[in-house]
Parts: structure tokens; sequence; C-alpha cells
């Protein structure tokens, strides 16, 4: 596109409130999985992984978490990888999966909301956010096919229902509503039998932060390719709160003491 | 074969320009200010719906007065043109100044070559860290720039509103005085002043990082007229 000029269009070929549609009437080669190309499964492997993401339901919304190591098959590509973002005021959305396609969707996904909001005057319903997110993974699906797969969590406060919501995606772009939390990636199976075990109904946004904690530990106790809490490097897991008031990091030196008080001394009790 | 009459230019673009203001001149005014907390637009508008001023990016506002349809179009071109920006290079590169250049190009390109000119005047705003930094570009139905200062006024009675603004406006006002001053040149000399189910007002505010534009509107806006 030319910088200069006003991207307009007749009515026939207007995008509407879509940014992708924008994208893809402008600038086509710029949309993420644009181009391609093959790959044979060594390329694969040579591909930067995020690991382990989850989020947790509890009373009054949503605890969306994740820790910081990347892998590039034996080696630790990133100690300090963020995987969890703000999609919006009111939602996030965390990634497990090839890097770098994960990114760009995630970028992409920001932009389409934010695109939506003002186009339209009005925010998508966290129903339709979801099902936005599901068609981005589901366009990125010829990269899934060389092993770029990108399998996002998305959870938000959905305000017309007044409770948090988890909806988790397979590579095909499938959207499957949780009903109160998800763990994905390589250290996800961990994380998840740690949450099943402990979940109930009526956790605090306290109790949920902790589970979350305390679940990232047990899957970087059992997975290779997931970080712990780094104590020498003062590294820790990235956690977000969303509520009815927004979406809200946690700071590290927060997150600093919940992982001590949540994992130091249980190491003997819990036989880990 | 019939010739057509022969038109000197000046005639056409008098003729257009005319047309042009006449419609510019049936809508209401909009007044945008600079402030300490940002920069404060105020418009007169009974529709809780249909809406003058939106957000286009970050730091940047965009108003329109004129016909609603025309300055509407207007407005997602430039949301577009913001965001399409703004993913190509980062958030930082999106500009007001780029977008007003953007928009005097259209403009001016319609005036000369359609078949009628848009009836609309525009303002793109930008807030800056300090109020030295903040940038009104007012834009005219045929691609006319102005870069003006401190304030600016669109619409049909603009230039009474601005010779009354100019002896009333003082640096450094707050939110709730831009506010009122704002309204008040609005009304007129004359008669009741506006009250805030006729008024759309909008705010950049002057605060670090992330998107700058809020509505100002129901009970937060009748407190401040109020009180």
């Amino acid at each position: 596109m030319n910088d200069a000029s006003l991207p307009m269009f007749g009515p026939n070929i207007d995008p509407g409130p879509s940014f992708v549609d924008l994208l893809r009437r402008v600038a086509p080669h710029d949309l993420p999985g644009a181009g391609g190309g093959s790959s044979s499964s060594s390329d694969a492997a040579a591909i930067t992984h995020g690991t382990t993401v989850l989020a947790i339901r509890y009373d009054a919304g949503v605890v969306m978490a994740g820790d910081r190591r990347a892998t590039s098959g034996m080696t630790i590509a990133s100690r300090r990888m963020e995987k969890v973002f703000p999609a919006d005021d009111h939602s996030g959305v965390a990634i497990a999966g090839a890097a770098g396609p994960s990114m760009d969707m995630v970028r992409l996904f920001q932009v389409q909301l934010e695109h939506y909001e003002k186009i339209e005057g009005d925010r998508l319903s966290l129903e339709g956010k979801a099902n936005q997110l599901a068609q981005l993974v589901k366009a990125n699906l010829p990269a899934a096919m060389q092993g770029f797969v990108v399998v996002p969590l998305f959870a938000g406060y959905d305000e017309r229902r007044d409770r948090g919501r988890v909806f988790s995606y397979d590579a095909a772009g499938g959207k499957y509503e949780e009903t109160d939390f998800q763990a994905h990636g390589s250290g996800g199976v961990h994380a998840r039998n740690w949450i099943k075990a402990t979940w109930r109904e009526g956790l605090t946004a306290d109790d949920a932060a902790n589970l979350a904690l305390r679940a990232l530990f047990a899957a970087a106790d059992e997975d290779a390719a997931t970080g712990g809490p780094d104590l020498v490097r003062r590294i820790f897991p990235t956690v977000a709160v969303i509520e009815s008031d927004g979406y809200r990091a946690l700071p590290d030196d927060e997150i600093e003491r919940r992982a001590d008080a949540v994992v130091g001394g249980r190491e003997e009790g819990a036989g880990l | 074969m019939s010739m057509p009459f022969y038109v000197s230019p000046e005639q056409v673009m008098k003729d257009r320009a005319d047309y042009a203001r006449k419609g510019i001149a049936r809508g209401r005014s909009l007044v945008a200010l600079e402030c300490a907390a940002g920069i404060v637009i105020v418009a007169e508008n009974p529709s809780r719906t249909l809406f003058k001023i939106s957000e286009i990016y970050d730091r940047i506002a965009f108003a329109g007065v004129g016909k609603y349809n025309e300055f509407e179009m207007l407005k997602i071109a430039g949301v577009r043109h913001a965001d399409l920006k703004g993913f190509n290079y980062s958030r930082e590169d999106v500009t007001a100044r780029s977008l007003a250049n953007a928009y005097a190009q259209t403009l001016g390109q319609v005036f000369t070559h359609e078949m009628k000119p848009y009836e609309v005047e525009i303002l793109v705003a930008q807030v800056g860290d300090q109020p030295e930094d903040d940038e009104l570009f007012h834009i005219l139905y045929d691609g006319t720039v102005m870069d003006e200062e401190r304030f600016t006024v669109l619409g049909g009675q603009a230039e009474s509103i601005a010779g009354v603004l100019e002896g009333r406006y003082e640096a450094g006002l707050d939110l709730t005085g831009a506010l009122r001053l704002g309204v008040s040149v609005l009304s007129g000399p004359d008669g009741a002043s506006l009250t805030a189910s006729q008024l759309e007002v909008a705010m950049l505010e002057r605060a670090p990082g992330g998107r700058a534009f809020r509505r100002i509107k129901n009970i937060e806006l009748e407190q401040l007229l109020s009180t």
C-alpha cells in the first residue's frame, strides 16, 4: 500500500470492520502464514517452541499464566519469552507452539480486536473474539501441516454474562469452551493434572494465581521444555488476572513472593 | 452533437467551493482545545450513536463536521490507514501529520476530479507529552491543511467562534475549564447554554502509553458542566 494514500473501497469490496480482510485486500503478503514454503521434519525440530501455558477460571474472573522458556530442539532458545498477552482490555491470549507464527498471530489478533472496536464504535462480545481467534488459527493450518503448529488459549471476562470464560483451540482451528481450566504445551498435561486435583468452586483471585504458579512448577518438574522459577536470574512465570475491571499482569516482585510461598518448603512433603 | 458551454476553471472551482461551504454551514460547529489534561473536543450533537468525534489510534483522534456519511467514511479510512501503518511498522510510527497529509491528498483529489466535492471539514488531533507537543490539523473540503495551535474551530460559524475564543482562551486550563469554555463558545452569546444531552464530548488524555482517547458522557459530563 502507498503510505500517502487513504485505503478507500467501493461498497462491493469494502472489508468492513475486519482488519484481516483489509490486509488481505491491500497487502496479502503481510498476512501471517502467507508465502509458506516446504519444510522437512529436520527443519521443524529447529523451530523455536514456546511451551506451557494455562488458564484457570475462578469466582470473579480468570487467571492466565505461562512459563518463560522457549526451546529449539534440545536447546534452550530463550529464558525470558513472554507467552501471555492482553488481547484487549478484558481478555488475554496465551500461546504454545511455534514461537514465530504465534507472535504474529497474537499481534494480528490484537489489532483485529482494536480495529473492530474503532470502526464499529462498539466492542465484540467475548464469544465473538474467541471465534475471531479460531479463524486465525484455522488460517494457519497449512503452516501447521509443515510443523508450525500454534495452539493458543483465550480467556477473558464476559461483561455481558458477568463471569470469566476460557477457550482452547486445536491446530485446525477447532474452538472449545472449557468449563473451568485448561493447559497447553509440552508441560500442559502435568499442569492440567495438578489443577484438576486441586481446583474447586469458589476460588479467589489469590488462590487461582497461586494454583497457576503451583501447576507451572509441577510442569517444570516433569517436562524438560518447561522452565521453572529461575532464582539465579530472577526470572519468574508470567501471571495475568482478568476481572470486571480489566486485564492486569502481576508485577515480578509479587510473582516472586507468591512463587516463594507456594513452592518453597513443599518439595519434601509433596514428593517432588 | 451539442457543444458544452465553456466555463472558466476559476468559475468551476468557485462553484465547487461555494457548494461545499454551503453544505458545511448547514451543520453545527465543533471546537477542540488544548489544556493541561490533554485535548478536549466538544461538538453540538444531539445523537447518542452517530458520532462526530472518534478514536483513530493511540494518541490520535478524528472529528468531522458537515455531511455525516462523508466524514464517517473518512474516519474509517483514517482508522485503516493508521492500523495498517502501525501493523507494518510500529505503533510509534503512526503520526497525525502523515494522516493529515493523506486526508489532504484525498480531499484535494476529490475536490478537483470528482462530480461533487466532500461537504466536510475535519480535524486530526494528536496529544503529546507536553501541551507544546500537541498537534491540531484542521483540513478543509478542498484539501487545505492548517496546522493550528491552542485551539481550533470547525464548521459554519468557525470564524466568529474563533474570534470569541481568541479573547477567552488561556494556556494551562484544567479539564473542567476547557470543557466549559468550549461549551460556552458553542452556545453563542445569546440564549441558554447547551446541555449535556445536546453535546458530544471526547478527550485525548495526556497520560503515558496506551490509548489516550476517552468519551466524556452521561453523568460525568453533567457533573463537569454543573458543579
